[in-house]
């Protein structure tokens, strides 16, 4: 017999306090890695769309055409299908809440660019099962299609209409295949990417580089004297949708 | 047990046919067909050699690829850097197929005749107009 019962009761009172003891310590240490992603040193791409200089060209349509092209987005012909990924909307679609009668017909009656909002709290990303979508620690929205399996939960946890499903094969309605990047694959969910392929190589995503207006400033909005900070400071900006605390990064200059 | 010298024999007589192939094989010292691909790299300044040695590109491809995947979508890490210290944009359509440009006889010969059918990575990756 090697433990009697008044040993046993100390070593178990020992070992619950250590317990205790590591698990006050280890919760401390993991609250201070969650105040990371905030601190200036990390990137963090938003974008800021100027609704004045894009409102001078109703018919204008050149950031979706090549960032359609270069992503191989299939055309199905049929706004039911429709993939998107950079679009013209009416102001009182994307704006809902900031609708009234009384707004500048320029405001109110001219299309506005809608993408993906690689909002800070992504409801997509709360819903997908597989993690096949997520938060980069840049704060893109990013998708990986190898896992996605369709179940379009992100469609419906959206509320912006950002994601698209393939419902066929896409690739017979694609118009011209760049041999650059990967077509989807039927039953996918697919959307803005902030062209991360892009910035692995140094350039603004395609929308912002092609703007004939400039009307997309693009850039890193952690950095105190940004492009995108110093627009934000001077003008007046609006969010789509942000009562419902997705905390959206594309900023629209009114 | 009744019959039991004619039931061994019964069971010698079809192990002996179901397994000829295999006897057959060892005994001719080469299979009636192996698939021949045709290991063709493009002459790229700069690239002479494959990203990792041939003998593991034959075993452990499907390895790297994997891996490629995951690095480039999840970690956003798009750089490879090989054993010989060169540098390589972890690419399926951009970086192996520019080398090995004929998917019907690099990939497909082996894949098919191993039923290995399953990877769908031409689904969507984009391969190389085949013209040598």
């Amino acid at each position: 017999m090697g433990i009697d019962r008044r040993k046993f009761l100390t070593l178990a009172g020992l070992t619950t306090f250590a317990a205790l003891g590591k698990k006050v310590m280890g919760s401390s240490i993991e609250g201070q890695a969650d105040s990371l992603p905030g601190s200036p040193t990390v990137k963090r791409w938003a974008m800021a769309i100027d609704m004045q200089k894009c409102r001078q060209h109703e018919g204008c349509r050149e950031c979706t055409i090549v960032c359609h092209k270069i992503h191989n987005v299939p055309d199905f012909g049929n706004p039911k299908d429709e993939i998107k990924w950079i679009w013209k909307e009416d102001f009182e679609a994307a704006f809902p809440t900031q609708d009234h009668a009384y707004l500048p017909t320029e405001l109110k009656e001219k299309p506005v660019i809608v993408l993906c909002n690689h909002c800070d709290n992504p409801p997509c990303v709360r819903v997908c099962p597989t993690k096949s979508t997520w938060k980069r620690e840049d704060g893109i929205v990013m998708m990986d299609m190898h896992r996605c399996i369709g179940c379009r939960y992100c469609i419906a946890g959206c509320p912006y209409g950002s994601r698209s499903f393939n419902w066929r094969d896409p690739r017979p309605f694609i118009k011209e295949i760049n041999p650059e990047y990967p077509t989807r694959s039927k039953g996918v969910v697919e959307k803005c990417t902030f062209c991360v392929d892009r910035l692995a190589l140094g350039q603004p995503p395609a929308c912002v580089e092609i703007c004939p207006e400039k009307a997309l400033i693009f850039g890193d909005i952690n950095t105190p004297d940004s492009e995108i900070r110093e627009i934000l400071k001077t003008r007046h900006s609006i969010r789509r949708k942000p009562s419902l605390g997705t905390n959206p990064q594309v900023y629209y200059l009114v | 047990m009744y019959d039991i010298a004619k039931i061994i024999l019964g069971i010698i007589i079809f192990l002996a046919i179901a397994t000829s192939p295999f006897w057959f094989n060892q005994a001719t010292g080469q299979a009636e067909y192996m698939p021949d691909p045709v290991i063709y790299s493009k002459n790229i300044p700069g690239q002479e050699a494959c990203v990792m040695p041939v003998d593991f590109m034959r075993s452990s491809h499907m390895d790297l690829l994997n891996e490629w995947r995951q690095t480039v979508v999840r970690e956003g890490n798009r750089i490879f850097i090989s054993p010989d210290g060169k540098e390589y944009r972890m690419s399926l359509t951009n970086t192996c197929m520019t080398c090995h440009p004929n998917k019907s006889e690099f990939c497909d010969k082996c894949h098919n005749f191993m039923a290995v059918t399953e990877p769908d990575c031409w689904n969507c990756h984009v391969q190389p107009k085949e013209a040598l």
